[in-house]
């Protein structure tokens, strides 16, 4: 594996640590928003 | 990190070293987010928000959200199955070995576990948010999807098209059940209209774009009864589809305007599918009615479920009601 391979990987695992964060913050925000409606109901 | 080797080689194919670094890097998300078909979903969202906004009574708008994200989720999960499954066949036809897996842009079991994550936390967090009939629905459209059709009946049967229609109809029934929490005739008939709807809009594609499918092995209608059996159950299906679209309006449960524009979309529905029906192609001709009549269906879907909802604030009393 050549050095431009291994940063490549590096970039690419970043990117999906990124999006991964995102998605797990955008699912708590909305628990929490359906949380809050449920218990209004 | 997923797994250096890949799961499955062509038999007889050697990797080479562009393949190999493919397969050794770990999948980019825009490669996941493929998966997903993000084109088909953009259709399973559009009819499952008509189906929920198009539902007696009224839901919060953040379990609405959360309603039409899961049956998006679903969607998308039951889409990454499809393509973890289909993989060899799509690595022999020109319009699909572009995909993730085919390129090895991702390894197969990643496709498998990334669809089967989308699919369980989008059935579980419908059943905690909205209810367990609705989530009940949406993990048999899964099953359906991936199962039913992409694993049993795809391969074995021309009919897969008018099986496989029923997957694509789930969306509107399931954002009607979340609304209402039970299903009467009005959901199954959201779902009959599509159902009804798919052969003719497939066909008529299959019938003006050349695939491959018969070097994949699937044994499409075009390709396994001949043209002239495709055109006739083209017409067959419109027919079919135009009382099942008026019936709506037929059984008071959706109002004049609707009934109006089903009638004059079925209609032209009808009478482009006649010209379709009655012709055969010669080699080399431009398909002008073909590619008419599946452009009409999806104007027909778009505008008969937008004159659903429509219809259905009219009723009512207006948007602010």
């Amino acid at each position: 594996m050549t050095p431009e391979d291994e940063q490549e990987i590096r970039r690419r695992q970043k990117s999906r640590n990124l999006a991964l964060g995102a998605v797990l913050l955008f699912f708590v925000v909305l628990f929490y928003s359906i949380t809050i409606v449920r218990m209004g109901d | 990190m997923p797994g250096i080797v890949p799961d499955r080689a062509q038999p007889g194919e050697k990797m080479s070293a562009t393949n190999a670094t493919a397969a050794s890097m770990p999948g980019d998300w825009h490669d996941f987010f493929a998966l997903t078909k993000p084109r088909v979903m953009s259709l399973v969202i559009f009819t499952g928000l008509c189906g929920l906004l198009a539902a007696p009574g009224n839901i919060n708008p953040v379990l609405g959200f959360t309603a039409i994200l899961c049956i998006a989720l679903a969607a998308g999960g039951a889409a990454a199955l499809n393509m973890w499954w289909e993989a060899d066949l799509d690595r022999v036809m020109k319009r699909t070995a572009g995909r993730p897996i085919p390129t090895g842009r991702l390894q197969r079991r990643d496709a498998r576990d990334f669809g089967l994550l989308l699919a369980g936390a989008s059935v579980i967090t419908m059943g905690l948010a909205i209810g367990w009939l609705a989530a009940a629905i949406l993990a048999l459209s899964v099953f359906y999807y991936a199962v039913i059709y992409t694993m049993w009946l795809k391969p074995r049967t021309p009919q897969n098209i008018v099986i496989g229609g029923g997957a694509g109809a789930f969306p509107p029934l399931i954002g009607w059940v979340a609304v209402t929490g039970d299903v009467t005739a009005m959901p199954i008939l959201l779902f009959a209209i599509i159902f009804f709807w798919t052969p003719p809009h497939f066909w008529a594609l299959a019938l003006f774009v050349q695939t491959d499918y018969a070097k994949a092995g699937i044994p499409m209608m075009p390709v396994v009864r001949g043209e002239r059996s495709t055109r006739r159950q083209i017409l067959g299906y419109a027919v079919l589809l135009a009382p099942i679209a008026l019936a709506p309006f037929l059984i008071g449960a959706a109002g004049p305007l609707y009934g109006v524009v089903a009638a004059v979309l079925s209609l032209g529905f009808v009478a482009l599918a006649w010209p379709v029906a009655t012709r055969s192609a010669a080699s080399g001709d431009a398909m002008r009615p073909e590619k008419r009549l599946f452009g009409f269906s999806i104007v027909y879907l778009f505008v008969l479920f937008a004159a659903l909802v429509a219809d259905a604030y009219i009723s009512r009393g207006g948007f602010l009601a």
